[in-house]
């Protein structure tokens, strides 16, 4: 079972290195890791997905909020938030395979950042589910290099409570 | 005031009311050693390795209660302090290392005696500082010191770049720390509490299983009340030993690898087991999956991540155990005032194990036999104020089996980490916190070597320890599972040869060393040492053939513990 955990951390040195070594250490698996400036100053927040298959999600979050740099975790649970990912994609595209190509990515609201003599790249902002969907449709087309971003999240207004695990116990 | 970042350091230190501190000075943390040389309140203590320093720490703070202050330069000094620092994290032993970094201009570059010292100790350490700039050094040190005793005690690390100790700040040592992330809990949620008391009121066969938590959480004395009000057995862990007194008729044995049958009967038997400050470590447990089955766990801890960790709990109970224990107490006493009686059955089936599978070991033959040794040691110390510590080892599980320990911080070793060479170096560390108190090492042969030379420290110092050295000429837990699991094939295991000569090595040092080769030496050069007040090492040559008993073979369930055998032929 998979699950995208919000992590307000102090930006401190080390902060980062301390949630990640932990990680390693308990045997905890990352699935993608995103970290990024917060509205408040000096805060950063890092956005896990985690698989829990082997240790409980609470165990995991109890863990991270033993950090001392760690000022709050919250799970993103699925219906209750909205989660988007970036995706850069250059792919392989002779000028008579774009047409094709450049109108599959507008289905997905993607958009050519760059042109080259035999490749286009992609920028598409989505859900991660749409972006291994784009992902999937440009790969029989031949992906030369493609990168992800990782899944940031926020709740949403109408989440009646953001699950606050760091309140769990 | 204005002073330099040394300077501030050992302000900083005298602030929090620091005694004593033990280190070795080198390049990197020469500036703050030369402030020590233009005057501070703190002791230092010179070891002669900085492991042994960070176990002196360690030894204090167990000893003490209070916060152990350990000192290094970087790189290979920083290194030397990972053991101590890993067994401080592992058993939860308040310690502040403060070590010195290369100047911050060459961080980075691999210049000589550089180490990521920060980085190495990142999984070990509850919080670190590389300190970046002096003006920070007031409140890191504020900071290092209050996360080190807060919520669950454990070691931290503040790394001192060279120049920032020389460069100059204006001195204020704040009051309150900036740690908006760092909150242990303070309180406990009383429907927890609420709930834990019905049911531990209404249990038939309970069993409190009390870990070393409540010795840190200071609340022996509690634990002591709620085991009476509630009529309820109490079973301590290695780490929690002297949390209740050992002769006191509640109290029933030690669990776990080698604890007393009747102790693993009792846990693996209880309907309901309270774990207290303890963390369902394998040692105690053995097969997790078949470990107190069908019992229901209440479990109180400070770390809330210790709850459901290993061993799912029923009703957890988060909070500071003096708290925790004593509404506990409260609540339970109403169920009893109330007619819920005691389980005096259950408490008497208990006596009736510990009758009928008691510690045993054969008595035949001209050895010393390591038990008898054990208990000719508790017979002659007993009622009086002896700070044990110990090495790991089959002395060391002896020593938890046969010396009763009556008071908390009494006991003293390493469990988490099972840090061989643990024990001299804490010893000398619990004779700088109690002086008056008789402080004895029980070491192996194996762990004097891997920290003897802190005797220098102890005799030097004046921090007279004894050392009861358990002197079988072998790695004798290796051997025992070499003998054992690995169909008896002793694989570099044997220390024995006649070097080096123990007693010739204790006058090197400038203690005193006494061979005891049989009972009545042994008695004789223990009551020696005792009347003595310096440091003594008594080797004694044990029965090298006797292995520790019971046990449960790693991996098996609890209640199939391996018991002694009959009859034991004596070693010719």
């Amino acid at each position: 079972m998979k699950h995208t955990i919000s992590v307000l951390v102090e930006d401190k040195p080390g902060a980062l290195a301390r949630i990640a070594t932990m990680f390693a250490r308990r045997g905890f698996n990352i699935d993608s890791l995103a970290v990024g400036p917060t509205e408040r100053a000096g805060v950063s927040c890092i956005t896990l997905r985690v698989d829990a298959e082997h240790h409980s999600l609470e165990q995991i979050e109890k863990q991270i909020h033993k950090l001392v740099n760690v000022l709050r975790v919250t799970e993103l649970a699925p219906d209750e938030a909205v989660e988007r990912e970036l995706l850069l994609l250059k792919v392989s595209a002779s000028p008579d395979r774009r047409a094709e190509l450049i109108s599959t990515s507008e289905a997905f609201k993607g958009r050519v950042v760059d042109l080259g003599a035999d490749s286009v790249t992609f920028e598409l902002t989505g859900t991660p589910e749409e972006l291994d969907a784009f992902q999937e449709l440009a790969r029989p087309h031949g992906i030369q290099e493609l990168i992800r971003t990782g899944r940031v999240g926020i709740a949403r207004a109408s989440a009646k409570k953001t699950r606050r695990l760091s309140a769990l116990n | 005031m204005r002073m330099n970042g040394a300077d501030a350091i050992l302000r900083s230190l005298e602030a929090e009311g620091v005694e004593v501190m033990f280190g070795i000075p080198g390049g990197a943390i020469m500036p703050t050693y030369d402030a020590m040389a233009r005057g501070t309140t703190v002791r230092h203590v010179l070891a002669r390795h900085e492991q042994g320093a960070g176990h002196m720490a360690q030894g204090y703070a167990r000893a003490s209660g209070r916060v152990g202050v350990a000192i290094a330069t970087s790189g290979p000094g920083a290194t030397n302090l990972v053991t101590p620092i890993a067994d401080a994290w592992m058993d939860s032993t308040p310690l502040v290392c403060i070590t010195g970094q290369v100047r911050s201009t060459l961080i980075g570059t691999d210049a000589f005696q550089e180490c990521d010292i920060t980085g190495i100790t990142m999984p070990i350490v509850k919080h670190s500082w590389l300190v970046q700039d002096v003006k920070e050094i007031p409140e890191v040190m504020k900071a290092a010191f209050h996360v080190a005793r807060t919520g669950r005690c454990g070691p931290v690390l503040v790394d001192v770049p060279r120049d920032i100790q020389e460069s100059e700040l204006d001195f204020t040592y704040p009051d309150t720390v900036d740690l908006p992330g760092w909150r242990p809990p303070r309180k406990v949620h009383p429907l927890q509490i609420r709930d834990a008391a019905a049911r531990i009121a209404r249990a038939e066969k309970p069993v409190l299983y009390v870990g070393g938590g409540t010795i840190n959480g200071d609340a022996c004395d509690e634990l002591r009340e709620l085991a009476e009000t509630g009529g309820l057995p109490v079973i301590t862990t290695l780490m929690g030993k002297g949390a209740f007194p050992e002769t006191h008729s509640l109290f029933f044995g030690w669990p776990g690898m080698h604890g007393t049958k009747w102790s693993n009967l009792a846990m693996n038997t209880c309907d309901v087991l309270v774990a207290i400050g303890a963390r369902f470590d394998d040692r105690v447990t053995g097969k997790l999956s078949a470990f107190a089955p069908g019992a229901t766990i209440v479990h109180l801890d400070i770390d809330p991540a210790e709850i459901s960790k290993l061993r799912e709990a029923d009703i957890p109970v988060v909070g500071p155990l003096k708290k925790a224990l004593a509404e506990l107490t409260t609540a339970i006493g109403g169920h009893r005032e109330a007619g819920v009686p005691a389980p005096a059955a259950w408490v008497e089936r208990i006596e009736g194990w510990r009758d009928e599978f008691p510690l045993r070991y054969g008595k035949g033959g001209d050895w010393l036999k390591p038990q008898k040794l054990m208990e000719t040691l508790q017979e002659m110390t007993a009622g009086d104020d002896v700070i044990f510590t110990t090495g790991v080892g089959q002395h060391q599980m002896w020593a938890m089996q046969y010396l009763l320990t009556e008071r908390p911080r009494n006991f003293i070793t390493s469990g988490g980490l099972g840090t061989m060479g643990y024990g001299i170096p804490a010893a000398i560390g619990a004779k700088a916190a109690r002086p008056e108190a008789t402080v004895v090492c029980v070491d192996g042969d194996g762990c004097f070597q891997m920290t003897a030379q802190e005797l220098t420290t102890a005799v030097l110092d004046d921090l007279p320890v004894i050392v009861v050295l358990v002197n079988n000429g072998y790695l004798g837990m290796v051997t025992q599972w070499q003998d054992m699991f690995f169909d008896g094939r002793r694989s570099h295991v044997d220390l024995s040869g006649g070097v080096p000569d123990y007693v010739k090595l204790a006058e090197a040092y400038g203690g005193v060393g006494i061979l005891a080769e049989n009972e009545s030496e042994f008695e004789s050069a223990l009551r020696e040492a005792l009347s003595l007040g310096r440091t003594v090492v008594i080797d004694c040559r044990v029965d090298p053939a006797e292995h520790c008993f019971p046990m449960i073979p790693a991996g098996a369930a609890a209640v199939d513990m391996v018991e002694y055998e009959d009859p034991v032929e004596a070693t010719p």
